[in-house]
């Protein structure tokens, strides 16, 4: 199964390591005409200002909007829950906007903050995750139709909408496939 | 718990600035200018190297005020430089929330034998290296991140190349080795038997590894990127040509775009003049920044 992994900037190659172990295609993208087949998304972590400018730049995104809209399924960790978020708190930048969350960026702090630590997320089952956060944003306010399927220190750190999927954290530099996998059951 | 500083935190704050370009500020408008240009992250400083190889004299950390309020500007990560083997004013760095501390060859060093113990901290650092020794003694002192040397302030790539070749090389190298000869290798690059033994195995560094030092245009960038760098830092490149917008918006595309030469061509048009080059072999060797560390 081909899956895109938004390759403009950030930790995309761990993407496409994670997505490979779970027996996907993933491909690299970088222009427009290369989500074509594409079954699902990932938007991977970085720098969201980066990302959208050169989202902007080389006319990715009202295709991605386009692909959400026929039902395709995207995954969003860290700076692509940004991407993906409607609004971010206290900043104008270029957005996806595609799920009804506010995200706070580098809301749990600078670098000097990141942390590692053990989540509790029911749908992957009773084995917590090990959250990697790295000057992680967490949503601080939700709209309609999303689901809350993590929290941490009470801040939401992983939603789900329909066929959309964020998370603060980076799944992509453990060996935990879980979250990957849950996500590729969301192709039809 | 959540446990703060781990290698894995370290490690990963450059895996994110992976495809991006990291560009030295000297003001906050400048800070301003490298994110809307989609810079990564910015370098705070109180003089790009091309001022501070003209000015001469002993280069310091850079005036905490000018770092704090290049930090309060934007909201990309920020790193600031420490002289090498200066762990107190990596100390004083990690107090206000620096994101990434280089210990740099472009400020003078203080210590003529030893450098920072990067374990040490909470903030990662990153370090510079012209060979795959130096590179793998800087991760074993815990820098989670290593560029090349290049020769700063020069708006000539030539020696980043150069570092970049080298320490491709030294990794094939190292791959095709029987195991019984890691450790006389170690011992001839004088680097930790350990390190040697996983580069050999896994065909590549354990950290993240960016090109530094001389780059001037898109085309520089994208040529270390082919060369195999995970991203791009410039340092007197964007700030000292004519048109500092255009040629970090460009220089940004091309690290994206790297493998793409239409995009580059296009990208390379109407930036206006590069900043001036200086030809290495009219530098004294014991004026050039990439010898100093050890």
């Amino acid at each position: 199964m081909r899956v895109g992994v938004l390759a403009l900037q950030g930790a995309f190659l761990e993407h496409c390591r994670s997505l490979r172990a779970c027996g996907a295609d993933p491909v690299e993208i970088r222009k427009p005409e290369q989500l074509e087949g594409c079954r699902a998304l990932v938007i991977p972590g970085g720098e969201s200002t980066t990302m959208g400018r050169l989202m902007t730049a080389y006319d990715l995104l009202t295709p991605i909007r386009e692909m959400a809209a026929a039902g395709t399924p995207i995954f969003g960790t860290c700076a692509g829950m940004v991407m993906l978020a409607r609004q971010v708190e206290g900043l104008d930048q270029t957005l996806l906007g595609l799920m009804n969350i506010t995200v706070k960026r580098n809301g749990f702090g600078r670098q000097v903050d990141s942390f590692e630590a053990d989540l509790q997320i029911p749908v992957l089952g009773k084995e917590p995750l090990r959250g990697v956060f790295i000057r992680a944003p967490y949503i601080t306010a939700l709209g309609e139709g999303v689901e809350v399927l993590a929290v941490y220190h009470d801040k939401i750190v992983l939603v789900r909408q329909g066929k959309l999927l964020a998370a603060s954290f980076h799944p992509e530099l453990t060996d935990d496939l879980r979250l990957h996998k849950y996500f590729l059951e969301f192709v039809a | 718990m959540a446990e703060k500083g781990t290698w894995t935190v370290k490690k990963g704050l450059a895996e994110m600035l992976k495809g991006g370009v990291i560009m030295d500020v000297t003001t906050p408008e400048q800070a301003k200018i490298a994110e809307e240009a989609g810079a990564c992250a910015v370098m705070a400083l109180e003089r790009v190297p091309a001022d501070i190889r003209a000015a001469g004299g002993v280069a310091r950390m850079a005036n905490l005020k000018i770092i704090k309020r290049i930090m309060d500007a934007v909201t990309i990560p920020v790193m600031a430089k420490v002289r090498i083997g200066h762990f107190v004013e990596a100390q004083i760095l990690e107090a206000i929330g620096v994101d990434y501390i280089d210990e740099s060859e472009v400020l003078t060093p203080v210590d003529e034998q030893f450098h920072i113990n990067k374990h040490n901290f909470k903030v990662p650092f990153v370090c510079g290296a012209r060979n795959l020794g130096e590179a793998l003694r800087r991760i074993a002192e815990g820098a989670a991140m290593i560029r090349t040397k290049g020769e700063p302030g020069t708006g000539n790539v030539v020696e980043a190349v150069r570092h970049m070749r080298m320490v491709s090389d030294e990794i094939r190298r190292l791959t095709v080795l029987p195991e019984e000869e890691l450790v006389t290798v170690a011992k001839e690059m004088g680097a930790p038997v350990e390190l040697v033994k996983q580069v050999a195995k896994k065909g590549k560094l354990p950290v993240v590894n960016f090109a530094a030092g001389g780059i001037a245009t898109p085309a520089d960038a994208a040529m270390m990127m082919q060369l195999g760098c995970d991203g791009i830092f410039v340092g007197s490149g964007i700030f000292k040509s004519q048109d500092p917008k255009a040629r970090a918006e460009a220089i940004v595309a091309a690290t994206t775009h790297y493998n793409d030469p239409k995009i580059l061509a296009e990208i390379s048009e109407d930036l206006g003049e590069a900043m001036p080059g200086l030809e290495i072999s009219t530098i004294a060797p014991n004026e050039r920044m990439q010898e100093r560390g050890w």
